[in-house]
Formats: C-alpha cells, structure tokens, sequence
C-alpha cells in the first residue's frame, strides 16, 4: 500500500516534468498533455505489478512520445484519405528523434503554470487545466474535488486547452516586462485552489482530492523554481499557516469553530515553524507584498498560546498597511475586526459603517455576520440577533449557516 | 430509478419560523439533517442534495433586448411554499424513494416533534434513450 502511495505521489511530481518534455519535442499542448495523462494512467496500473522503472521520467516521456506519434499517425492518415494528396515521407515528420528519453533533465512547472495560468483564460478554466497539466490530476479527480460531474470538468479542460492553442501562447518564459503580470495570475490561481479546499475540507467525501494540500505542493514548486520572489515565498507561508489549523476548525459533523474557540493543540506545529520561517526571512529582504502580509498576520495568530495572547495590536498594523496596499473591502472587514480588538467593539462598529456604503461588501454575508459579533460584544442583543439571522440567510456555506443560526438562537434565548 | 426529493418550506413563517425555535431544538434539527445525509451515503442511495439560500435572496432573471440577463427581485408567481432544498436518490422502486422521504419530512421541530413536512417526489428524467 505504502509503495503504491508513494507511486501515485512520483508520478504528479513528474507529470510537469514529462508534460514539459513532450511539449518541446511536439509542440501541440492540448495534444501533448491528452498524451501524457494516458501516460500516467498506464504507469499507474503498470508500475505497482512490474514495480517502478529505472528511469521513471523517461519511462514516462517515451510512452507519451509514442501516443504522441501514433495520434499523428491517425490524423495524416485522415487527411491523405480525405484530400488524396499523399505526404510523401509521413514518417519523417512524426517520429521522434532517436534521443528518446535523453530530454536534458530540467523542471518545467514554472513554463507550464504560465501557460496554464493566461490571462486569455477564465479562473475556473486555469484551476482545472493547472490541476491535470501541473498537478497531474485525472480529470475525474478534479471534478470530484470541485463537486462537479467529470463530463463537465472534462468540457471545461479541453476547452481551455483549445483557447491556449487559439491564443497561440508559446512555451517559453514570458519577457521580463509581462513577467511580474504573469506570475501574479499563476500566485493567485493557486491562492483560489488552496481557498476552494480550504473552504470546503469539512465537505462530505473523505475521497475527493485535498486541494489545499496540491496547492501547497504546486506553492512549493514555484518556490524552489523562484527561491528570491518574496511574494511567491509569502503565499507559500500564507497556506502553510492557514493549513495548519485545519484539524481545529471544524467538529466531527463539519461543524464551523471560530479561531477564538479553537483547540491549539492541534495544530500543526512543524506547519508553523515553516511558515514562520518563510515570513522572517522574506520580510527580511525588505520588498513588502500582499501575501507576505497576510501571511505574516496568520502568523501572529498562530504564535499566541492562548486567543486572549494575540498580539492584536501588530495584526492591526498589518491590515493597516494592507489596506494602504490595495483598495478590498475583505481586507477593510479584517481591519475592522482588528480595531475592535484593540479599541473596543465600538470602534470597530464605526468602521462597518463605513462599509455598509461599499456595493462590493453591503449585501456581503461577512459583513453582517462581523456586524454581529461586534454588536454582540458591545451588548446590544437585538441588533447582534438580526445581525447573525441576516448574515445566515445570506451565506452559501451550510455549515456556516448552522453556526450562525445557532448563535442567534442562543442569543435569544439569553444564553451565550 | 433516480428521484428528486424536493423539502418544501411554508412561504411567510420561512423555514417553519426556524428563528422563533429555542438553541436545543434547532441543534436537534440540524443535528438529524446531518445525520440523515450521511446514513442516505452511507446506504448508497445519495446521488446529490443542496440546500438553498431562503427565497428572500433569488432573484428572477430574463432575458431583455438583446438577450441580456435582467435581473430583478421579482414578482415570484404567488407560491405557498418555497424550495429548501433537495435531495436525489437513486434507487430500485418509487416506494424505496417514498420511504426516504418519510425519514426526511419527519425531521424534528420545536419540542423535538416530527415537523411533518411535505416533501414532493419528483422522478428525475434519467431513462436511456429510445432504440431505433
């Protein structure tokens, strides 16, 4: 069992790699990476009977090389029938070059998370694509994990592949000036999949996929590729963070337990030092980004013993200068949050208000449900009890729902 | 044979006036909906269930000039009851479905009392096509 899970775990470190190859040697994405999927899939079902090969990369290059070829085959074959004007030497266009498997050894994650990650494509399309190229997910694995069924994930994959190829991307780094553009889009698809499991790891099925875990993994891959990109090692310690209190926030029905309720025993301590260590040494370099910062508030949270040792007043400063940083009302709602801690619900309440004029956060079921806790702290029940009803109705999470639910019934019936 | 079980919440009170219920009766309700999920999983016959945001949040779109979505709050055509949620089972006979949801509808309200609710049985159109 173990030896095949750690098969399973050698061929998504190697599907980039192959993936990669395969693309140099015939350009066609879509094509290639249909052939590398079937690669992994006969590995998959070879190698855990005949055992791993000696040199599983170029094992897997070759047998994506010959789907590759005999694919091409099939299609010039079609194409002589269909316009009886006969290739003369097909052959010589399609095989490869004698050097099978000798690709010179380089990672190609990074070119292929650029590509995956073109802004020509939608969000959703990126996750999925960057999920099966990258992540050498199958297909019915990452609409298991999106709850979504496989003919759908499947239309939305080669969809965006056929976009890559319209949009005529080339596999090679972008220029220096569409560089910091380009690994932004790549920073931020892999933020969405590691929320996505974050938000639904309390979900039904203990066999979907953990996409926080393959963000983390991918994360780490673009770290080591780009060791010096601040804001590359600030995401990568913003989900180590927030994924080391995974086990505490939630009960054993999926119910939801706020970080102030927490059993911090729990959480993972390796994560943390991890991740701490990646916001020391980047906030060392002085350059200060987004990720950086909110990974150096989870931090803080992470560091206190106890909630009631938060260093509310550094998480405060924090959101001060994200807020300087860019124009969220997520972040505003945080900072909010913050202040009340410092200053007193009433503080904070003064802060809401100002949102309340936001069309991008008024109607959000954060804002109301924030709203709430404050009003509650301050101790005006009505208005915390409407506040908590209000923000149920709006939420889409279930879980969510409960807890919000449950709070205003306490509430109301004078507990608390 | 799939079938879609449709809880249908009496429209005004919303959800059975699920806010006037005490912090025990509601953790009772939401425990039973969980556990019922979970043992309908657990016997292989769940194939989906969503719940829904309360009607006060839909909105009712068409299509304008242009074939632009306009989307307004409403009017919703005059309902007693509102859509809470569903599930779809998949199962052997109607009554096997039936069954599932008599479980549902007698998920507890106030006092722990079964609510009773009325949960419409729909057949999910799912035959394999005809042969020619």
């Amino acid at each position: 069992m173990t030896a095949a899970y750690s098969g399973e775990h050698l061929l998504r470190e190697l599907a980039p790699q192959v993936l990669g190859a395969v693309v140099r040697r015939f350009g066609d994405f879509p094509a290639a990476e249909d052939a590398v999927q079937e690669a992994l899939l006969v590995a998959a079902t070879k190698w855990p009977d005949e055992g791993v090969p000696d040199n599983p990369r170029a094992w897997l290059i070759q047998v994506a090389a010959r789907r590759m070829t005999d694919a091409l085959r099939t299609e010039l074959a079609r194409r002589r029938r269909e316009t009886t004007l006969a290739l003369d030497e097909p052959d010589a266009l399609v095989v490869p070059a004698p050097d099978s498997g000798q690709e010179p050894e380089q990672d190609d994650t990074l070119l292929l998370l650029f590509m995956c990650c073109h802004p020509a494509l939608t969000r959703s399309s990126s996750i999925a694509l960057t999920l099966r190229a990258v992540g050498g997910l199958t297909t019915a694995e990452i609409a298991s994990a999106f709850l979504v069924p496989e003919a759908t994930m499947a239309q939305r994959i080669s969809r965006a592949k056929q976009l890559i190829k319209k949009s005529g991307v080339r596999f090679s780094m972008p220029t220096e000036g569409e560089r910091a553009e380009t690994l932004g889009a790549v920073l931020h698809v892999l933020y969405l999949v590691f929320n996505e499991g974050y938000a639904t790891s309390a979900g039904p099925s203990l066999q979907r996929v953990d996409l926080s875990s393959e963000a983390i993994r991918l994360a780490r891959a673009v770290y080591h590729a780009l060791p010096d990109d601040t804001e590359c090692a600030g995401l990568l310690a913003l989900m180590l963070l927030t994924d080391a209190r995974k086990v505490a926030r939630s009960g054993p029905d999926g119910e939801l337990i706020p970080l102030d309720e927490q059993d911090r025993a729990t959480w993972d301590r390796d994560a943390i030092a991890e991740g701490v260590a990646l916001v020391e040494k980047t906030l060392a370099k002085g350059a200060v980004g987004a990720y950086q910062l909110q990974a150096a508030i989870a931090a803080v949270h992470d560091e206190a013993a106890r909630a009631e040792d938060t260093d509310w007043p550094q998480i405060l400063a924090l959101y001060g200068l994200l807020l300087r940083m860019a124009d969220n009302p997520m972040i505003a709602l945080n900072h909010a949050i913050a202040a009340s801690m410092v200053h007193g619900p009433a503080a904070g309440l003064a802060l809401l208000q100002e949102l309340d004029a936001d069309p991008r956060i008024a109607s959000h079921h954060r804002l109301a449900a924030v709203r709430a806790h404050l009003e509650e702290r301050a101790g005006n029940r009505d208005a915390a009890i409407a506040a908590y009803r209000l923000a149920a109705d709006r939420t889409a999470s279930i879980p969510e729902r409960n807890y919000l639910r449950m709070k205003a019934a306490r509430l109301a019936a004078g507990e608390s | 044979m799939k079938f879609m079980l449709m809880m249908n919440a009496p429209r005004g009170t919303g959800d059975w006036g699920i806010y006037k219920w005490g912090p025990g009766d509601m953790k009772a309700h939401i425990d039973f909906m969980i556990r019922l999920n979970k043992d309908l999983r657990a016997e292989g016959t769940l194939a989906g269930c969503e719940g829904l945001a309360p009607p006060g949040e839909a909105r009712l779109v068409r299509a304008g000039k242009s074939a632009a979505p306009e989307v307004t709050d409403g009017p919703f055509a005059e309902a007693k009851e509102f859509l809470a949620g569903y599930w779809i089972v998949d199962v052997e006979t109607p009554d096997q479905a039936y069954a599932i949801a008599a479980r549902a509808s007698a998920a507890p309200g106030p006092g722990g009392k079964p609510l009773n609710m009325p949960i419409e049985v729909r057949q999910v159109m799912s035959g394999p096509p005809p042969e020619s």
